[in-house]
C-alpha cells in the first residue's frame, strides 16, 4: 500500500524482455486467487464432492460401515423396488409433502397480506409469527409432544371443552402424520411470511393506485395485481418447502420414531434406520440417491411449470 | 366490472390502517380479527411451554389443565443438576463460535476470489462448489461419517466443527455481494500498488458488515439447531450439543413434562432472546437468502 515505485502499466517496459515467470505469477491473480480459495476448495472437496461420489459407490455395495464393502451391482436398487417398507415411507412422504406445502404457502400468503399493513400492534403480531422460525426442530417437537399429549395435553382439554372426544394424535396411526403436518406448519409458516413480506414490499404502490383508479376493489387488486406479481416468490417457496418436506426427519425422530405402525415413517427416517440401526450402509446410500434424484426431478418440473405461469420473474 | 368507488380510496391505496384520522380514532382494522387469534395460536405452544416449565408434576397432570399456583424454580435447577446441560450449552457455543468465525473468513475470501479475480481453474472450482449446493445432506451423510471417523474425530466436537468450517452457500452469498459492489475503489488501490490481500483487508472488510451479519446469523442458526449430524457423529453425553442433548433428555424424562419444558425453554432462550433483540437483521437475513 505504501510502496511508491509501481512496476505497473505506466512504467515503460524495456522491449523484448518478458518478466520472469515468478514475477508474472505474482502480479497475475493466480497466486492470490488460489491462496484465497484453497482452504474452501479443500474443505468442500473433502466434505462435499468426495462424499457425493463415495455415496454413489456405496449404493452398489453391501457395506456395514465397519468392514470393507462388497460390490453387489444394482442389487440395492432392485431390492428397493420390492421393499414394502420403503414403498410405505415414500407414500407417507408424498402425502406429507402434498398437504404441508400447499397449507404453508396459502397460509403464508394470507398472513403476509395481513401483516403488510400499518395496524396497531404490528410488532407483536410479527414476533408471534416469526419466533417459531428460529425455534429448533427438537424444541418444536418436544413442545408439540406435550400439547398433543393424549392424556394431559392442552389440545385435548380444549377439545373436551367443546364436546369433542379426546384424540390420540401422535399415538393414533390415522392422526399421527397430520399431527406432524400441523407441527411443521407452525414451524415453517413464519418463513413463508418473511419471503412473501419481502416480495410484497417490492410491489409498487403506483400499480395498486392505478388499479384503484380503474375501479378495482382492494380485494380484486390483491388477487389480480399483487398475487401475480408474487409468482416468483411463490415459485421459490413451493420449491424450497418441497425440498425440505421431502427431507423431513428431526420432528419424526423426536415425536413418533416413525410409528405408530409405520404411519409416520418417511423416507429419511427409513434411511436413518437402515444406516444406523441395521447398518445397511449400501442400502441406505441407495435410498439417499433415489431421494436425491426425486428432489432433482420434482424441482425441475416445478421450475418448468412455474416459468409457464409466471411473468416478470428473474 | 363497474364498481362504485368512494373518493377517499383514490388517495389512500392502502386502507385498513387503524391510525388516527383528524385526531379521531377510526374503528380498528378488521385485520385484527385475523391477526389476533392467529398470533395467539402461534404463541400458544411457547406460552404453554413456559407455564408448564414453572409447574409441579402434579399440576401438569391435572386434567383439564390449570395455571400453576406458584413458580416452581426448582425445575430449572433440576435440569442443570440432572443432566450435563451446562456442558451442552458450552459445547454448542464453542462449535457455533468457531464455525461462524471460520465461515466469515473463508466464505468472504473465496467469495471475493470467485467474484473478482480471474485465474486458471476458478471456473471449474466454482462449478464444483455449485454442484455440492444441490446435494441433500442425507446423500453425503454416511461417507462424511466415514471420513470423520478416519480422522479420529467421531464423538468429538471436531466432528461438528471441521465439516462445517466453510459452506458452499456462504461462499455463493459472498460472491453475489462482491459482484454487486462497484469495483472502482479496489482498482484505485490496486493502481496505488496495494496487494490483493491489502485491498481485501483495508478496503473491503469495512464494507462487508451487512452480508457478514447475514452470514453469521444463518450459520449460527443452522449450527445451533442442527440435529441429524450431531445425532450420528456424537455418542457421549458430555460431547453433545444442545439439540441432541435435549432429545436424549426427552427420551429419559418422557413423562416429566415440567422438567422437559424447563429444559426446552432454556435450550431455546439464547436464540429467542437474540431474535427478539435483532428481529430486523434476522428477518432481513432470512428474506435475502431464503434459508431457514
Amino acid at each position: 500500500m505504501t510502496s511508491t515505485s509501481t512496476p505497473l502499466a505506466g512504467t515503460p517496459a524495456p522491449p523484448r524482455t518478458r518478466p520472469s515467470f515468478l514475477r508474472r505469477l505474482w502480479w497475475s491473480d493466480t497466486l492470490a486467487g488460489w491462496a484465497f480459495i484453497s482452504p474452501t476448495v479443500l474443505l468442500i472437496g473433502l466434505f462435499g464432492l468426495v462424499p457425493v461420489v463415495w455415496a454413489f459407490v456405496l449404493s452398489f455395495e453391501h457395506n456395514d460401515l465397519i468392514s470393507p464393502g462388497r460390490w453387489v451391482g444394482l442389487d440395492n436398487y432392485r431390492k428397493l423396488l420390492h421393499d414394502p417398507q420403503f414403498a410405505n415411507s415414500v407414500r407417507n412422504t408424498v402425502v406429507y409433502t402434498l398437504v404441508f406445502v400447499p397449507v404453508c404457502v396459502v397460509g403464508a400468503l394470507v398472513v403476509a397480506a395481513a401483516l403488510n399493513r400499518r395496524v396497531r400492534g404490528i410488532t407483536f403480531y410479527r414476533v408471534a409469527v416469526f419466533v417459531p422460525v428460529v425455534t429448533s426442530t427438537v424444541a418444536t417437537a418436544t413442545m408439540f409432544g406435550w400439547l398433543l399429549d393424549p392424556d394431559f395435553g392442552l389440545v385435548n382439554a380444549a377439545l373436551g371443552k367443546v364436546g369433542v372426544a379426546s384424540q390420540g394424535f401422535f399415538r393414533d396411526p390415522h392422526e399421527a402424520l397430520m399431527s406432524i403436518v400441523v407441527m411443521t406448519v407452525w414451524g415453517w409458516l413464519g418463513f413463508g411470511v418473511i419471503i412473501y413480506l419481502a416480495a410484497l414490499q417490492s410491489v409498487s404502490a403506483d400499480l395498486l393506485e392505478a388499479a384503484a383508479m380503474d375501479g378495482c376493489t382492494r380485494w380484486r387488486a390483491f388477487w389480480r395485481v399483487e398475487v401475480p406479481l408474487l409468482a416468483p416468490a411463490t415459485l421459490f417457496l413451493v420449491i424450497w418447502l418441497t425440498i425440505n418436506a421431502l427431507q423431513l426427519f428431526d420432528e419424526i425422530f423426536v415425536t413418533t420414531k416413525g410409528g405408530p405402525v409405520g404411519s409416520t415413517t418417511v423416507v429419511v427416517y427409513y434411511l436413518y434406520v437402515q444406516a444406523f440401526q441395521f447398518f445397511n450402509g449400501g442400502y441406505a446410500s441407495a435410498i439417499a440417491y433415489v431421494l436425491f434424484l426425486a428432489i432433482l426431478a420434482v424441482t425441475t418440473v416445478q421450475l418448468a411449470v412455474g416459468r409457464r405461469f409466471s411473468y416478470g420473474g428473474r | 366490472m363497474a364498481h362504485p368507488m368512494s373518493p377517499p380510496a383514490l388517495v389512500r391505496p392502502l386502507p385498513d390502517d387503524d391510525q388516527t384520522d383528524g385526531g379521531r380514532r377510526r374503528r380498528p382494522s378488521p385485520w385484527h380479527f385475523l391477526l389476533l387469534p392467529l398470533s395467539l395460536l402461534m404463541l400458544t405452544p411457547l406460552v404453554w411451554m413456559v407455564v408448564t416449565a414453572i409447574s409441579t408434576p402434579a399440576e401438569a397432570r391435572q386434567f383439564p389443565p390449570s395455571l400453576p399456583t406458584s413458580i416452581q424454580w426448582s425445575n430449572f435447577a433440576d435440569v442443570w443438576t440432572g443432566s450435563p446441560f451446562g456442558r451442552w450449552l458450552v459445547n454448542t457455543a464453542v462449535v457455533s463460535i468457531v464455525v461462524v468465525i471460520s465461515n466469515l473468513i473463508l466464505c468472504s475470501l473465496a467469495g471475493y476470489a470467485f467474484a473478482r479475480l480471474r485465474f486458471r481453474g476458478s471456473g471449474l472450482a466454482f462449478m464444483a462448489l455449485l454442484t455440492t449446493l444441490m446435494v441433500p445432506f442425507q446423500v453425503v451423510l454416511i461417507p462424511t461419517l466415514l471420513i470423520v471417523k478416519s480422522f479420529g474425530l467421531i464423538d468429538h466436537l471436531g466432528a461438528l466443527i471441521v465439516p462445517n468450517l466453510v459452506t458452499a452457500f456462504g461462499v455463493f452469498m459472498m460472491r453475489q455481494f462482491f459482484i454487486a459492489l462497484p469495483p472502482d475503489l479496489e482498482e484505485a488501490a490496486r493502481i496505488d500498488g496495494a496487494s490483493r490481500l491489502g485491498v481485501f483487508l483495508k478496503i473491503l472488510v469495512p464494507l462487508m458488515g451487512p452480508p457478514l451479519a447475514t452470514l453469521a446469523i444463518l450459520t449460527f442458526l443452522s449450527i445451533w439447531n442442527d440435529f441429524l449430524w450431531p445425532l450420528v457423529a456424537i455418542q457421549s453425553p458430555e460431547n453433545m450439543t444442545m439439540q441432541l442433548g435435549l432429545s436424549t433428555f426427552q427420551g429419559a424424562h418422557l413423562t416429566d413434562w415440567p422438567l422437559l419444558m424447563a429444559a426446552t425453554l432454556m435450550s431455546q432462550l439464547p436464540v429467542i432472546v437474540l431474535f427478539i433483540a435483532g428481529q430486523r437483521v434476522f428477518v432481513r437475513s432470512i428474506a435475502s437468502s431464503g434459508i431457514k
